[in-house]
């Protein structure tokens, strides 16, 4: 027997089925953790039906009418239900959604499975979604369109579409009137009052120059006025319709169309209906900015600032590393003062991140951005510009973080370029830099996109610097736009992950929060996944024109 | 066939020097009977003297690698260099176009002039020595790039970038390499994509693609197959109208086949030098005379 598991032991078999097992471990863990997030976030924006029922929290007392969707229901001991009159030691609960927060106050509820009675799903039970007080769950019972009131009846749901989309449609105007017409005029009211401030440092404020910009503020003054009549108009506009609902205990509100997003009845809807509803809520959560404190709408600034964060770091990042590896490897003397320097280089890419936040906050932002301020922009000091936590920086901070991963990646590459091919440009008449930047840097490229690689998955998931060196819950603008000079590199920007930590987090909403964080979570991942893939490709393409090279 | 005309020119001598079992690397039927007497081969006074080297040491920081080398290399010859593994030809090779500068820790006394001048003076630039003193590697080492920007490297370099000068160089360089007609349909593929033998026939096109004065090789065919070798000598063999050609071989078939002057080394010293059909039949020294005909080596 014991010579039969020698001999097993022996045959290697045991250590087949450990490393088959560690790899299918590895696997099922990476799925499952996909998978999970992809389940709970993508669940979220399918058009659940909504439920209305009669709720006796006690056996025999009164009854409570309710509407809401049911999101999610455990199984919980006696006690940890509060102790109700139910028979049953484990007791079944539900969480329902019941919106209508600026009625009932509270917009999701624990309830027990046991207390419902005469569950429906009516086909007119409709769900508004409104900028303001989240969700709204009820039947519709009237509308006004342009201070016309109509009664309710059979073509009201669809007036009230229409009417919806009309207002919408203003909406979307005053959104860009406001965000952008008036928003560049703001932009450039404030040049000017910095250029004013900047002649007055320089006493140059000659009465000519003062002049000058008086003339172009009013200018831009009278654009402003001309946009806010038009504003008015369209404001006008909006709040001469609203319309009136009932919730399912038959209070009744009214609410302006200018706070609608949409309304639906996902009762009444067929599947075909409910995909084109999902795609649409979908759609909507990549490219739209978000509402309600991040716990609504879309999360496009974070997907925004996250790519265009990882892009500034990547283009400060490359020439760093490849430049340091460079002369550590081609032009540097080998011996103990560069072994220093790269077991230096390998053990800056352990230091915790946050580390590097502190110092991105100490260097770059108070020490560096001060002295830019006072050089360069004194004429907005006290307010700071570049002194102040920004794209600049946090993309700084991440650079630095990540440059010993392009630096051992590249010192890796220039290291197999073989010698016979340094030798055979040398000996045509080329000099070493020559031979450098024709033969040995192009060569070397497939290694520079590897070390780029590892830097940008390692930046695009960093949060804890990010939080002291430029990111914010919420920026007011994009750092790209439309004003020149069309890149601000000073701006604070919003974060993919971040988000996950504010949303799941910070926010005053949990339970509505909750999806979000995983859809999230799952949009950081596919976008380092995307951005990986494109980087990959890149350097297979490469690898694959040098790789015959290497191997002579 | 370019053999055939080798062949037309050998003197067969009456008695066989070297027994078929010595040769080191029997890569091919020309056994060391068929020592080519070579037209116009005459005594080295005659012979106008492209390289000279002078007392010349070679330390690999303790170790002296070259002993003393005194030799004098004939212009638009072919001298070859032969001797056992680790006596110094390569590394004397090497000094011809500084290419041991690259490795540290070298020391070098005594000199060696090109064409009169110093090639270790303060003032010689080191690119413009290698422009002037081609060399081909023992193993092929084209760049990975195309098989047209690889002949035009050398150019491009220099800092030549008209279209029509460097296609005209291109060509000729292929032509005067012997791989033209097997090439010239696919210019843009990838030079990797080329056979061993085609590839260093390649980089011997790149090599005069810049028209140097001297073209050194070491070992050029050491890592081909016999009939690529056989390609690599003939083209050798023409290009030394053009040419002053230092080799390095390990095969005394391949030094008797395409050699003009002939070196023997032997542990860092020069143990003889002497045209080759001398060298080879009717060797002055002791240690020539063993390792040629396999008694050492």
């Amino acid at each position: 027997m014991k010579v039969k598991i020698k001999k097993w032991f022996d045959s290697g078999t045991p250590f087949v089925w450990l490393n088959a097992g560690a790899v299918s471990v590895s696997v099922i863990m990476v799925a499952g953790l996909i998978a999970l997030i992809a389940v709970r976030g993508l669940g979220h924006f399918w058009p659940a039906d909504v439920a209305v029922f009669d709720y006796y929290v006690e056996p025999n007392g009164e009854a409570v009418r309710l509407m809401g969707e049911i999101v999610d229901e455990e199984t919980v001991s006696r006690s940890r239900a509060g102790n109700p009159d139910y028979a049953g030691e484990s007791i079944t609960r539900d969480l329902i959604k019941t919106g209508n927060r600026d009625v009932s106050g509270l917009d999701f509820r624990w309830i027990l499975n046991a207390g419902i009675k005469n569950r429906t799903y009516p086909d007119d039970a409709m769900i508004v979604e409104r900028r303001e007080w989240g969700n709204f769950y009820g039947y519709l019972s009237g509308l006004e369109i342009d201070g016309q009131k109509l009664s309710y009846n059979d073509e009201s749901w669809n007036s009230f579409q229409q009417a919806i989309e009309n207002n919408n449609r203003i909406f979307d105007e005053i959104r860009h009137i406001e965000k952008d017409l008036i928003g560049a005029v703001n932009y450039k009211m404030e040049r000017l009052r910095l250029k004013q401030r900047g002649l007055e440092l320089k006493e140059k404020d000659t009465p000519e120059n003062i002049a000058k910009l008086i003339k172009q503020r009013e200018a831009l003054q009278l654009e402003y006025n001309s946009y806010t009549t038009e504003l008015e108009e369209l404001y006008g506009e909006l709040n001469r319709s609203s319309f009136s609902a009932k919730t399912a205990n038959g209070k009744e509100i009214t609410v302006g169309f200018s706070k609608v997003v949409r309304a639906y009845r996902p009762n009444a809807m067929n599947l075909l209906d409910k995909c084109f509803f999902y795609v649409e809520k979908f759609w909507e959560f990549l490219s739209d900015d978000p509402r309600e404190a991040n716990t609504e709408g879309g999360i496009f600034p974070a997907i925004f600032g996250t790519v265009l964060m990882v892009m500034i770091m990547a283009v400060l990042v490359t020439p760093f590393g490849v430049i340091a590896a460079v002369y550590l490897r081609e032009y540097a003397t080998q011996g103990p003062v560069t072994r220093l320097i790269r077991i230096a280089v390998n053990n800056l890419a352990g230091v915790p991140s946050v580390v590097y936040g502190v110092f991105g906050l100490g260097f770059f932002v108070y020490f560096l951005g001060g002295s830019i301020d006072e050089i360069f922009f004194p004429e907005s000091l006290p307010a700071p510009t570049f002194g102040t936590p920004g794209l600049l920086w946090a993309s700084l901070t991440l650079a630095i973080l990540t440059v010993p991963v392009v630096i051992v990646a590249t010192e890796e590459g220039l290291s197999r370029v073989p010698r016979a091919i340094r030798e055979g440009s040398l000996a045509l008449g080329a000099t070493k830099a020559e031979t450098m930047f024709r033969t040995v840097l192009p060569m070397t490229a497939s290694a520079m996109m590897t070390g780029l690689i590892l830097a940008v998955a390692r930046a695009a998931g960093e949060v804890a610097p990010l939080m002291l060196v430029g990111v914010v819950k919420l920026a007011p603008s994009l750092g790209l736009d439309g004003n020149a000079p069309f890149l601000h590199l000073d701006r604070k920007f919003m974060h993919l992950g971040f988000h996950i930590y504010d949303v799941g987090f910070q926010s005053p909403n949990v339970e509505a929060a909750r999806p979000l964080v995983y859809a999230t979570a799952l949009l950081l991942v596919l976008l380092i996944i995307i951005l990986n893939l494109t980087a990959i490709r890149i350097r297979n393409n490469l690898r694959e024109k040098y790789r015959a090279a290497e191997q002579s | 066939m370019r053999q055939n005309n080798l062949n037309e020119k050998v003197e067969f001598f009456e008695e066989d020097p070297v027994s078929e079992s010595s040769v080191t690397t029997p890569t091919h039927s020309i056994d060391m009977s068929s020592i080519v007497k070579h037209d116009g081969v005459s005594n080295l006074a005659d012979e106008k003297i492209c390289i000279e080297v002078n007392n010349f040491n070679l330390f690999y920081s303790e170790k002296q690698a070259l002993k003393n080398i005194n030799l004098q290399i004939p212009e638009k010859k072919v001298t070859a260099f032969i001797g056992p593994s680790g006596c110094g030809k390569s590394t004397l090779l090497r000094c011809f176009n500084r290419m041991n500068d690259l490795i540290d820790g070298i020391k070098t006394d005594g000199d060696i002039s090109l064409d009169g001048k110093d090639i270790f003076d303060k003032n010689v630039n080191v690119a413009d020595l290698r422009r002037r003193v081609g060399m081909v590697f023992q193993k092929p080492n084209p760049f990975p790039k195309s098989i047209y920007e690889n002949v035009a490297y050398g150019l491009r370099i220099q800092g030549i970038s008209d279209r029509r000068t460097i296609d005209a160089v291109v060509e000729k360089s292929l032509k005067g390499a012997a791989l033209w007609d097997e090439v010239k349909d696919r210019l843009d593929d990838l030079a990797m994509g080329l056979s061993g033998g085609q590839q260093q026939r390649l980089v011997i096109a790149r090599a005069i693609a810049i028209e140097p004065e001297v073209i050194l090789l070491d070992e050029p065919a050491s890592a081909l197959d016999p009939i690529s070798t056989l390609k690599i000598e003939e083209l050798i063999y023409e290009l030394k109208d053009r040419f002053t050609i230092v080799i390095v071989t390990h095969n005394m078939q391949q030094a008797a086949r395409v050699s003009d002057y002939t070196a023997y080394l032997y542990m860092g010293e020069m143990v003889e030098f002497n045209d080759t059909s001398t060298l080879f039949t009717n060797p002055s020294e002791k240690m020539t005379e063993d390792y040629i005909t396999g008694r050492y080596g």
